[in-house]
């Protein structure tokens, strides 16, 4: 991330002469590369792509407005000669009759998600710090462990947790079933939290090493503890990196099927696992589909949209370390 | 439980924890002794490490030794899950499926990812241009299947057709086609979808270390004549390769474990089930236990290489 520069801010690349000064004229690896092909093949190839990117978006979002009739019967392309919108499938799959509606499964999926997200950056940005800051016995070998741990795929831990949620040792109490806490939402938390520890882990350490050392050690020389530093130094300069490794998890969360799925009860089941009943229930109801998908995504991509830098940044910290 | 109920009971649940946070760091923060110090670790690290025993090593370990046992659990029956998973037809076409998945997704998602990165680059549009590009990844896959379900709907020729490609194959005089029915190329078709998703990450992630390449080196391959596809081949690909495997790795990692996709397409049917679905289904559809741990063992014995080459990798490129 620390590497990339900001592409200059001249539009059109002329080709430069091999004698133009270094900055100016210079062009990039991309766009040298992209000399090969003729400028319109190259502008041809990257508005299909655009295109084929966009279009199966777009036709679902056009037929989410379109009156149940239209839509069943013809392709939502015909728009174009035969305009007609309606808010109708929105009113329906959003009101639904008593509890069936998407209102409910939207409310539960914002309370499985903000939690969701909340607690594992907590417990991953103390861990973090401690893991690069703090000195104690093990801790090298306890990090490349965390670590290993991103291998352990999820529907390898999904038995054992559930008995765990349903039978815990020691006589406690049970996270899931018919007298869980909350309809199960505690075990909906505590699984994402522990399915996101891993990888929050690693990036947060990654972001907190890179700030200098020698401001920790004059905080601490001045008598600093370690809770001081990290509340009063360390959050706020990590402010960025947990912002964008919060966005991941949110994403993660709110878009989840196979962890709401296995643990969730009907009463609290996400807006996810309503889509999939849909589907298989009324998979020829385009006007409803089309309207449920789009009430899912519309949190999600607003956030996505609002916090994009960020969330590409993390992305990239993540990913071309080094 | 009703709307406030749950409401009610969220902010409990982060009061609680914020509660309990606190007070760890309000406890440990007088400590400054040496023990003090060991004290205020163990409250940073304490509560993940704790998280990821009870959650992921206890788990990984269970799962394992459960994949000898049979379908409730109880009686031993050695290695005879991983046996039918390598002799069974129906499970032989889940490791196929698999495969293919495996195969196609990262390669053709990096492919297009990278093309689309170079030929945005500095483009007047370029922003836009990769919001575009990059969107689905904001999408579920539930979602994003539903999507594309519509793109394939299915309608007799004769019929008005509402899906977009036999819209387009009926226009063209073609008779219109089931994509999702026909194995093994209904596959392909929901292997389209996880790529579609993918690509955005993969241009992402390489238009920004084809941004970061020097240019000196650009240049002087320009002195030297060296210019176009001849340039993408010989600067631009190996200049980002750390980059580029990276992409590969995590693609590679996250498609072994698709799921969401074969469950809202097609619901496994069809021979379109994969290893990800398909435990699953053995474990909450047909109740059996020791093959679904099984399954879960062989997507983590794939994963596991994966990530190996990627810490290695990883090692090679801090050590220079």
């Amino acid at each position: 991330m620390t590497t990339t520069p900001t592409p200059e801010p001249a539009m059109v690349e002329q080709t430069p002469g091999p004698e133009t000064g270094r900055k100016k004229g210079s062009k990039s690896a991309a766009s040298a590369a992209r000399d090969g092909l003729s400028g319109r093949t190259a502008s041809a190839i990257s508005l299909v792509i655009a295109l084929l990117w966009t279009l199966p978006t777009f036709g679902l979002f056009v037929s989410s407005f379109r009156p149940e009739t239209d839509a069943k019967t013809t392709g939502w392309w015909n728009v174009v000669t035969d305009p007609s919108f309606t808010l109708d499938n929105y009113r329906e799959v959003l009101s639904g009759e008593g509890n069936a509606g998407l209102m409910t499964f939207l409310v539960n999926t914002i309370v499985i998600t903000i939690p969701g997200v909340l607690i594992p950056i907590t417990l991953a940005t103390l861990a973090a710090y401690a893991f690069a800051w703090m000195k104690f016995k093990g801790r090298d070998a306890l990090f490349v462990a965390m670590f290993a741990l991103q291998i352990v795929p999820i529907q390898v831990t999904l038995i054992p947790l559930l008995s765990l949620y349903t039978s815990p040792p020691f006589n406690l109490r049970p996270l899931a079933g018919r007298d869980a806490p909350a309809g199960g939402l505690y075990e909906l938390w505590l699984s994402h939290a522990i399915f996101a520890m891993p990888l929050a882990i690693f990036l947060l350490h990654n972001f907190m090493r890179e700030i200098p050392g020698e401001l920790i050690e004059s905080a601490r020389v001045d008598g600093a503890g370690h809770v001081e530093i990290f509340t009063r130094i360390m959050l706020p300069l990590m402010a960025p990196a947990i912002a964008a490794f919060g966005i991941f998890q949110f994403l993660w969360v709110w878009n989840d099927l196979l962890v709401a799925l296995v643990f969730s009860g009907p009463d609290v089941a996400p807006l996810t696992v309503k889509l999939v009943n849909l589907v298989g229930q009324r998979g020829e109801d385009w006007h409803l589909l089309s309207a449920g998908a789009f009430v899912s995504l519309v949190i999600p991509l607003a956030v996505f949209l609002g916090l994009q830098r960020y969330f590409v940044r993390g992305l990239l910290a993540g990913s071309v370390k080094g | 439980m009703t709307t406030p109920e749950k409401l009610i009971q969220m902010v409990i649940a982060i009061a609680l924890f914020v509660g309990v946070m606190a007070a760890i760091l309000l406890l440990t923060a007088r400590l400054k002794s040496r023990n003090g110090e060991r004290v205020q670790a163990v409250a940073f690290v304490g509560p993940a490490l704790f998280l990821v025993a009870v959650g992921l090593l206890y788990p990984a370990l269970k799962t394992a030794y459960q994949s000898f046992f049979g379908a409730n659990g109880d009686n031993f029956v050695g290695f005879d899950n991983y046996v039918d998973i390598f002799t069974n037809s129906s499970l032989l076409t889940v490791l196929r499926n698999t495969m293919l998945w495996v195969l196609l997704v990262p390669t053709l998602s990096t492919f297009i990812g990278l093309v689309y990165a170079v030929l945005v680059d500095r483009s007047r549009f370029e922003k836009l241009a990769k919001a575009l590009v990059f969107l689905p990844m904001a999408i579920s896959l539930v979602g994003a299947s539903i999507i594309w379900k519509f793109v394939y709907e299915y309608k007799g020729t004769e019929n008005e057709q509402i899906g977009l490609l036999n819209g387009v194959l009926k226009a063209l005089g073609f008779e219109t086609y089931n994509f999702l029915f026909y194995a093994p190329w209904n596959t392909l078709f929901l292997i389209v979808i996880l790529i579609w998703i993918q690509a955005g990450f993969a241009m992402t992630i390489l238009s920004a270390s084809i941004k970061a390449i020097p240019d000196d080196i650009v240049e002087a391959a320009s002195l030297d004549g060296v210019s176009g596809l001849k340039m993408f081949f010989f600067i631009t690909v190996p200049s980002i390769r750390p980059s580029l495997i990276v992409v590969l790795t995590t693609i590679s990692i996250g498609t072994l474990k698709v799921f969401d996709i074969v469950q809202t397409s097609t619901g496994g049917r069809f021979d379109t089930s994969v290893l990800a679905y398909e435990y699953y289904f053995q474990y909450f559809v047909s109740l059996n236990q020791g093959l679904a741990a099984a399954l879960a063992v062989v997507i983590f014995a794939l994963v596991t290489p994966i990530i190996i080459y990627n810490v290695r990798q990883m090692r090679r490129l801090e050590a220079r």
